[in-house]
């Protein structure tokens, strides 16, 4: 009896761990959110909304930098997902098992996971040093590659799960395959699709490394392309780093904004998803 | 059908002519299977563009320093003389202190949601874990510098160092002043933002145990521990280690929150309380004020290395979650 006894307070010390594990993980979610909200949440003001980034000692907001932060992120998911929905509708339709669907799984694979800090200097080779100088143009691109390898693979993962019988019932009934995919395949995917969209935008809008040195940074309203433009991210590093208690206010209410935004876009995108898993 | 289908893709709902809708269809084909190869191509082009392009652009440094760059530790832009040892040494530290501590939290966190947690609470708690990963890495960042970088600073460092003072070796190893920011606080961090990694991905692998296995170890009286101790984990463990290895993959490459606590300070020290630097925070600090063509080449080859080490270690994960997807379809 006391094997057994010593086998129960064994497993007790273990499964108490276990929760210990768990309520340490949800703890610092609740203080990060909580410290965010507690120092972000006094700066939600309207001019933050309607003023542009101040000089020290000014008032000012964040609005050349939302502004900045929308038109690179919808840009860059723009260009990135038509180019991974077509990369992912290939290995799921046409390349399969093939040794060179195997090969670009692996690398989208790679590329999903790789430092965004090595994309921000790969753009930085092939566009700013040609151009001259930094650009919107370079952030977008940076972006994009990073869109690219997200999208690739939820397509591929939910174009996979359409059941092989709607595309062997459209076939029998004469359409070509690449019909079968665009008017079959990807409207039953459609859920699953959007998901993989949400979640790349969620990745980049809160991607600071790769905008570093492509896009740089821009005290005024910019929308021109061509050349630097503020981004809420690198305005966050800024300000954050800075000795002014207005500006670090400031990186604090953006970071509150920026954290609002991507969770909320990964809540619906996973909604999104379970809903299609249970359907 | 096919003629109905035909008539709309033609858009000629006069005269309507069979042949030519075939071969329509059959362009249609070849065009679609080649914008997709295209562009499926286009992702290998793009990780070959990266090595290339990392490649050239530190073909000056590689030139001036050859392999000493990857073992010297001086990084002075006055002199132009650079060498990656302090960079490396932290990022490597940082990544081991992040996985000291996340593997056994993480593994544990599957454990529970797999095993021991209430069914209705299983996927809102999985949801918040995950939501750890979501958060922004600069978010983690600004958090730890302003909030807990203090708090370490003020309480935990000073009875870290306290308590590891008189036990020789290991007071080297936690040797004060406290200043908060450091490899240490570096790792912590690093430690809280692969959790969600390793523990969505132990999950995901431990549901491939077949459940009959489970039950019948259930079955001959082993406790919880045993079964996860003794089914669960040994029939996993390849996949586990590609959890971990993932989570590593990220930990490497991670900048924004490093480079605010990291503490920027290029050399190589014995206590894990002192500032360092990694290779990530490194190019994000100086690369916009690189001046002076070796220098910006000199970070552009700490990118190259970072990606190299990263490159291997996902290879390495994602072989391996192969291997235990191959696992769990059979």
């Amino acid at each position: 009896m006391s094997l057994y006894d010593a086998r129960r307070r064994k497993n007790a010390f273990y499964v108490t761990l276990c929760y210990a594990a768990s309520a340490f993980g949800l703890a610092w979610l609740i203080w990060i959110l909580g410290a965010l909200i507690m120092k972000g949440a006094p700066g939600l003001v309207p001019a933050t909304f309607t003023e542009m980034t101040p000089a020290p000692g000014n008032t000012g907001g964040l609005l050349n930098a939302i502004v900045g932060s929308l038109i690179m992120t919808i840009v860059a998911v723009l260009v990135g997902t038509p180019i991974g929905m077509l990369a992912g509708t290939y290995l799921a339709e046409y390349g399969n098992r093939s040794k060179l669907a195997f090969v670009i799984r692996f690398i989208n694979d790679i590329l999903l996971s790789a430092p965004s800090i090595v994309i921000g200097l790969f753009v930085y080779q092939i566009v700013v040093a040609p151009m001259g100088h930094f650009s919107a143009i370079a952030g977008m691109v940076a972006l994009a590659i990073i869109v690219i390898p997200v999208v690739v693979r939820t397509t591929e993962d939910m174009l996979r799960l359409v059941p092989s019988q709607l595309r062997e019932a459209s076939a029998a009934l004469g359409l070509p395959k690449s019909m079968v995919i665009q008017k079959i395949a990807y409207k039953a995917a459609r859920a699953g699709l959007t998901t993989g969209v949400l979640l790349a935008i969620a990745r980049v809008s809160g991607e600071t490394a790769p905008l570093l040195f492509t896009a740089l940074n821009n005290q005024f309203y910019a929308t021109d392309l061509n050349a630097p433009m503020s981004s809420l991210p690198v305005v966050i590093f800024q300000f954050a780093l800075s000795p002014y208690a207005d500006w670090q206010q400031l990186a604090w209410t953006g970071a509150l904004i920026i954290t609002m935004t991507v969770l909320a876009l990964s809540i619906i995108a996973r909604v999104l998803g379970s809903q299609r898993k249970k359907s | 059908m096919v003629d109905l289908v035909a008539q709309g893709a033609v858009e000629t709902p006069t005269v309507f002519d069979r042949a030519k809708a075939l071969a329509r269809f059959k362009f249609g084909d070849r065009f679609f299977h080649g914008l997709t190869f295209t562009a499926a191509i286009a992702v290998l082009i793009l990780l070959g563009g990266v090595i290339v392009s990392l490649i050239i652009g530190s073909i000056p440094a590689i030139q001036e320093f050859g392999f000493g760059f990857l073992v010297t530790e001086v990084w002075n832009p006055v002199t132009d003389k650079y060498g990656a040892g302090a960079a490396i040494f932290g990022t490597l530290a940082t990544s081991i202190i992040a996985m000291v501590i996340a593997v056994p939290i993480g593994v544990g966190i599957a454990i529970f949601l797999s095993e021991l947690c209430p069914q209705p609470l299983r996927q809102p708690i999985g949801i918040a874990i995950e939501l750890l990963a979501g958060i922004p890495s600069i978010i983690y960042g600004i958090w730890g510098l302003f909030i807990f970088a203090p708090l370490l600073q003020e309480y935990i460092e000073p009875s870290i160092i306290a308590f590891f003072g008189p036990i020789p070796g290991l007071n080297m190893l936690f040797a004060g002043p406290p200043y908060g920011i450091g490899i240490f606080t570096a790792g912590f961090i690093l430690a809280i933002m692969v959790l969600p990694f390793i523990s969505s991905i132990s999950r995901d692998v431990f549901a491939t145990v077949p459940p009959v296995l489970k039950e019948s170890a259930y079955g001959l009286g082993f406790t919880t521990r045993e079964v996860v101790g003794n089914v669960v984990i040994p029939y996993t463990r390849v996949g586990i280690i590609g959890g971990v290895m993932l989570a590593l993959g990220r930990a490497l490459g991670e900048t924004m929150a490093v480079t605010f606590v990291i503490g920027n300070a290029h050399r190589i020290s014995t206590s894990v309380l002192a500032p360092g630097t990694t290779i990530s925070a490194t190019i994000a600090n100086e690369f916009t004020e690189a001046v002076g063509s070796l220098y910006t080449s000199a970070l552009i080859e700490l990118g190259l290395i970072l990606f190299v080490i990263t490159f291997f270690v996902l290879a390495i994960a994602r072989y391996m979650l192969m291997r235990i997807e191959k696992k769990g379809a059979r």
